[in-house]
């Protein structure tokens, strides 16, 4: 059922404020959603002033200036820096996004920063994905074949066949579109969500892959699959430019061809 | 997890961006719910007629009232979204449709059009001297 208010225990107060240092004329406020399991208090948001004479130009950068110059208890996950790795998926500015390839002069006012919405809080800005990563698995992200390979060479494959697959596989698991569908917030325990699917898309579409029939039964589920209403939330929020939502609607045409 | 003292807080998410995906998608299921309560209004009309030519008039009036007028706007315009917004849907089922430019442009056209669909009927409603 769908439930819009937030539990007791996750609702957020009012925390510190740490001003900018005098002097500093570009001066940018953050506000941080910040959660610490140790204090076996509620969530809080923290405001941060922040000179951005003295920073880089994407919301990392101003977390990473935060977490060594301001506050060093901030967290977050990060790695790449250059939206490959998917680690920094975060919610700024009400969607979902990386935060490394987010500027900060896009964004207007105060830059408010959640978690991923709807997930379980481990710290600060980084939320469990145990539940995301068990999906992306329960669709058997690999080849499964049952001839046998070429004894002296790859399975081949033709140039068209690959760009079916080209974009899907492009995708980081980042969480970014499953984290921003609705229908994954309130279904999330049974719904694939939009990454996991887009995932089994990329499988059911591999002209080498031999399992399509039984990725197919798989997903034969009124949750598993057809929890999407294409409310289209996870296209609009995809950092790679990749289209979940085209991905499923494939899916479901291909379990109305079968049946015919 | 067992813990309390180790129990995760659940991330906010009702402060998400209204955007045009997740607002239309909201308003194809209130116009839904709107058509259904609306239906009332039709089956109440059918009883009057039903009934004979003194509940039929007393039916007339009620809906020549202000107030009804508005609900039938806005019944109206429920009918021509969710129509719209349904043929949308279909299309994006048959496989069309979801470049995010062109899912944005038919998103306004689908909410632009029931609102020029809820005025035209309207003005002929008027114009017609109909009810």
């Amino acid at each position: 059922m769908a439930q819009f208010r937030l539990p007791k225990n996750s609702v957020v107060g009012v925390g510190k404020t740490y001003p900018a240092p005098a002097g500093a004329k570009d001066v940018r406020t953050f506000r941080i959603y910040r959660f610490d399991p140790e204090s076996g208090q509620n969530p809080r948001y923290d405001t941060y002033e922040v000179d951005m004479a003295t920073c880089g130009p994407m919301i990392l950068d101003a977390l990473i200036k935060i977490k060594n110059e301001i506050d060093p208890t901030l967290t977050f996950r990060r790695s790449c820096r250059e939206g490959i790795c998917g680690s920094c998926a975060m919610n700024i500015d009400g969607v979902n996004t990386l935060a490394c390839t987010r500027a900060t002069e896009d964004v207007k006012g105060t830059v408010k920063i959640f978690p991923l919405p709807h997930m379980p809080v481990i710290k600060d800005l980084v939320p469990d994905l145990t539940n995301f990563y068990a999906q992306y698995a329960s669709v058997k992200p690999w080849l499964q074949t049952r001839t046998p390979a070429p004894p002296d060479r790859e399975r081949l494959q033709s140039k068209e066949d690959q760009e079916k697959i080209d974009r899907p596989a492009a995708c980081i698991l980042c969480a970014c579109c499953s984290t921003s569908c609705p229908s994954y917030w309130w279904n999330g325990d049974r719904y694939l969500g939009p990454a996991a699917l887009l995932a089994a898309y990329r499988w059911i579409v591999d002209t080498r892959d031999e399992a399509t029939g039984e990725r197919l039964d798989e997903l034969e589920d009124p949750f598993k699959l057809y929890r999407c209403h294409t409310i289209m939330n996870c296209t609009e929020a995809c950092p790679k430019d990749l289209n979940p939502a085209k991905a499923i609607a494939e899916i479901k045409k291909k379990m109305a061809e079968r049946r015919h | 997890m067992s813990n309390p003292k180790f129990e995760r807080p659940l991330s906010p998410f009702m402060m998400y961006r209204w955007q045009y995906s997740n607002t239309l998608s909201i308003l194809h299921r209130v116009t839904g719910c709107a058509l259904t309560a609306g239906l009332l209004l039709f089956v109440y009309w059918l009883v009057a007629v039903a009934s004979g030519p003194e509940a039929y008039a007393e039916a007339q009036s009620v809906f020549a009232h202000p107030l009804t007028r508005v609900l039938l706007v806005g019944f109206s315009f429920a009918f021509f979204y969710h129509l719209l917004n349904g043929i949308r849907h279909l299309v994006w089922d048959a496989g069309y449709g979801f470049e995010k430019p062109r899912a944005r442009a038919t998103g306004w056209l689908v909410f632009l059009g029931a609102i020029v669909l809820t005025a035209i009927l309207w003005v002929l409603v008027a114009t017609g001297g109909a009810a």
